[in-house]
């Protein structure tokens, strides 16, 4: 732990303070890789790459005209700079953009049928892939909870569990590439309607190359059955991976959907343009919640992803909601703005967001708040923990239109530091273009404090626990809001020791 | 149970402050010592230190817990050997349910000495008897520790801690401060279902009156960091009655 001599401690601070937390952060578990033999497309970007991934797709001409459609957008566009954050120069033909495992070039019929080695990978992440396993952490539940899971390999999605299940209830959910083959119209109809492809640079350059993804379909007045997920796992090096979820709840349906992520450990950086897109009508409800643990560089700032995502959800009816929540622990860089275009009258938006940057990790991350409908609501709780080296943002956009007539918000972000070499920022933009409208803004920066840290350890808690308690109470607000299957991992994560919480 | 010899301490970030300054005091299994003194003795600070809190540097002197030296341990290591302190001022922890707290110290304790750790059921029925002793209701146990209690409601916690944990040395820091007579009775009964032949208490407090609740074997009266007089229950009345200037003048003659 090298770059902790460098650390000088903030007043108050002790150094195991800091060495704990450092530990717990530089430890990461998800690093090894498996080894697998790999079809890749050739390095580089060009149209012909372009034509090749829709080609290995089969998509449709319109698709691949969109693509390239995005494409020629991408070549005029600028990589943007207003976040705070230090991008290095991305070679963009030194990536790979497709990659499959070998195994894959046949789709398997099941995931019965699938690569063992991939289907271990997934068994060592700690990911069910039969049916009757769960998550870990939904043991001792009351009654067991089934969570349906689309496995993404690299470029590849691996399968879906539950097939059978979901579609009975008349929830599609299986990969985008599977979409476009068997629902084409719904594909056609929603793509790109809530994020163009032309809305940023990296959004354009996923709509050029993405490979899979996930797509779910919830039919009118549908509660889906089961728990969502999508698990990502980049294993290929020097791959990009350019997922692309697209969710659309139909009139009073309503689906809880999870994510999470890892990847190897390596000492190149490592490039993840995901565009999520979710559609939301009357009276229906979406919860979409993150875990995300990509790798985030080692102690000395060496390796990591760079993680830079365009995640909307358009409640374009009236009373249509939706509910993000993140917990960002990895990534060497992370851009990222969940956002909520609340568009249908009384619509409503929340986000629920716990931002973790250690070590040289930067963190720019937040959401927008767009209010367009009368009466619609938002609300924001960002909890940023900064250690190390890292820089931790927080930025956040409230606009309320002029039609949005009483409409309000409220927003709470409070920082969290762990010595005196990381940064913390709050960066709130609040547009109130209408009388009735009232936005709240709370805002607090703190450091791990000395006191709680020796009353924890005066009962008995070393001081990897004492950190962890503390700090678990500084997210609360947050993990509260997380579905019970992403509780485990998400405390694991925020290094939590909540043996099971009781009462 | 508890020797401090001879014992000195200074503040950490100034040598020029210097609070214990020659400390001894012995403790024997199954006794209640008092210490009362005036504001600023040190009585706090010799808490703290026994508890292992920095800020503090030790200079000279020794403290051992059944002859283990403590001042060697970590604050955990010396829970887990058997100290405890309840604070004069109890910390409060956002967040963090006073209920998960408590099994987290408890079982964190249980790890430290190789036990078992208690199950959810055997923790909360265990924790549901101390409380209701204490009237502690299932509201207070949920609540975020400490935050939004009463000065009151805090000690009372602090006590639970203490029922939960079975500690052996037992620091009480000015747990009567605050509290209304009835919690008084309350926390002294609490106290007293835990003394047996086993466990030892310091009860550091200002006021005779709890000394009335929880009977002490020897009473130490304490100034500027040290031990100036030393004698049975009779000296905490003495103390009520004349206040401190006689003994101080005593000392220094
Ligand atoms: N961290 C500190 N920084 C500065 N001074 C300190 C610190 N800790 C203790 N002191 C000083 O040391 C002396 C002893 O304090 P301590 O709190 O131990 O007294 P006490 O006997 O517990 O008093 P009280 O009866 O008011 O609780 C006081 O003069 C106090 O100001
Ligand atoms: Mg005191």
């Amino acid at each position: 732990m090298a770059a902790l001599d460098e650390v000088q401690l903030r007043e108050g601070v002790d150094r195991e303070t800091v060495e704990t937390v450092q530990s717990m952060a530089g430890t990461y578990k998800h690093g090894w890789e498996t080894e697998i033999e790999m079809e890749f497309a050739p390095k580089g970007l060009n149209e012909d790459i372009v034509r090749l991934i829709s080609e290995k797709n089969k998509e449709p001409e319109w698709l691949l005209e969109w693509r390239l459609d995005a494409y020629r957008r991408w070549l005029s566009m600028e990589s943007p700079d207003w976040a705070m954050l230090n991008i290095p120069e991305i070679d963009y033909q030194e990536q790979y953009y497709y990659a499959k495992p070998k195994s894959m070039a046949e789709k398997p019929k099941s995931l019965d049928d699938v690569d063992p080695k991939l289907l271990e990978t997934y068994a060592k992440l700690g990911i069910p892939l039969k049916e009757q396993m769960l998550l870990a952490g939904v043991e001792g539940a009351d009654e067991p909870r089934k969570v349906a899971v689309d496995a993404v390999f690299d470029s590849v999605s691996l399968g879906t569990t539950f097939q059978k299940e979901l579609a009975a209830a008349g929830v599609i959910f299986c990969s985008i590439s599977e979409a476009v083959q068997k629902h084409p119209e719904l594909v056609k109809k929603y793509l790109g309607s809530v994020v163009p492809q032309n809305d940023n640079y990296f959004a354009a350059l996923n709509s050029a190359v993405f490979s899979d993804g996930s797509f779910v379909y919830i039919p009118a007045g549908t509660r889906c059955p089961m728990e969502l997920s999508t698990y990502f796992r980049i294993n290929a090096e020097n791959t990009g991976q350019f997922e692309r979820t697209l969710i659309v709840a139909e009139k009073g349906s309503y689906v809880s959907y999870l994510e999470g992520c890892t990847a190897p450990k390596r000492d190149t950086n490592q490039l993840h343009a995901a565009v999520v897109e979710i559609v939301i009508l009357e009276d229906a409800e979406v919860k979409y919640s993150t875990v995300q643990n990509w790798f985030p560089g080692d102690e000395n700032g060496k390796g990591g992803i760079y993680n830079f995502v365009t995640k909307r959800a358009d409640c374009r009816e009236a009373r249509a909601k939706v509910m993000w929540t993140q917990v960002e622990t990895g990534s060497a860089i992370t851009w990222k703005y969940p956002s909520c275009i609340l568009r249908g009258d009384e619509a409503q938006g929340e986000f629920y967001s716990i931002a973790i940057a250690n070590n040289w990790q930067q963190a720019d991350t937040g959401t927008k708040m767009v209010h367009l409908g009368k009466n619609t609501r938002s609300r924001i709780v960002s909890k940023g923990i900064s250690a190390g080296h890292a820089q931790n943002t927080y930025r956040g956009l409230v606009s309320m239109h002029p039609k949005a007539s009483n409409s309000r918000n409220y927003t709470q972000c409070d920082s969290l530091l762990i010595g005196d070499k990381c940064g913390a920022h709050t960066v709130p933009y609040i547009e109130v273009r209408n009388a009735s409208s009232r936005v709240e803004h709370e805002a607090t920066t703190s450091k791990v404090d000395d006191d709680q840290l020796f009353y924890c350890r005066s009962r008995g808690m070393d001081e990897e626990e004492a950190v962890a308690l503390v700090v678990n109470g500084f997210c609360k607000e947050v993990l509260q809001e997380l579905p019970m299957e992403f509780a485990m991992e998400a405390q694991a994560l925020v290094a939590i020791s909540l043996e099971g919480s009781v009462g | 149970m508890l020797q401090i010899n001879n014992l000195h301490c200074e503040l950490e970030d100034d040598s020029e402050v210097k609070i214990l300054k020659g400390l001894s005091l012995t403790i024997n299994a199954g006794e209640v010592h008092a210490i009362m003194g005036p504001n600023g003795s040190g009585k706090s600070t010799l808490s703290y230190v026994l508890s292992g809190r920095d800020g503090y540097t030790v200079t000279d002197g020794s403290a051992t817990l059944e002859g283990a030296d403590l001042l060697e341990m970590e604050p955990e290591e010396r829970a887990a050997a058997g100290l405890f302190l309840a604070f004069q001022y109890p910390v409060e922890i956002p967040g963090v349910g006073n209920m998960t707290f408590l099994r987290t110290a408890v079982n964190a304790q249980r790890k430290a000495r190789g036990e078992e750790e208690l199950s959810a059921g055997d923790f909360l029925k265990l924790v549901r008897a101390k409380a209701k002793e204490l009237q502690i209701d299932a509201d207070m146990l949920k609540r975020p520790v400490n935050v939004g209690f009463s000065g009151g409601e805090k000690k009372r916690n602090e006590i639970l801690q203490m029922a939960m944990l079975e500690p052996k040395m037992c620091i009480l820091d000015e747990t009567d401060s605050g509290l209304d007579v009835d919690a008084m009775k309350l926390v002294s009964d609490g106290v007293n279902a835990l003394r047996d032949a086993g466990r030892s208490f310091l009860v550091i407090t200002h006021y005779q009156r709890l000394l009335n609740h929880i009977k002490p074997d020897v009473v130490h009266i304490m100034s500027e960091g040290r031990i100036i007089k030393t004698g049975g229950p009779e000296l905490a009345l003495e103390v009520e009655e004349n206040g401190y200037a006689d003994l101080l003048a005593e000392a220094a003659a």
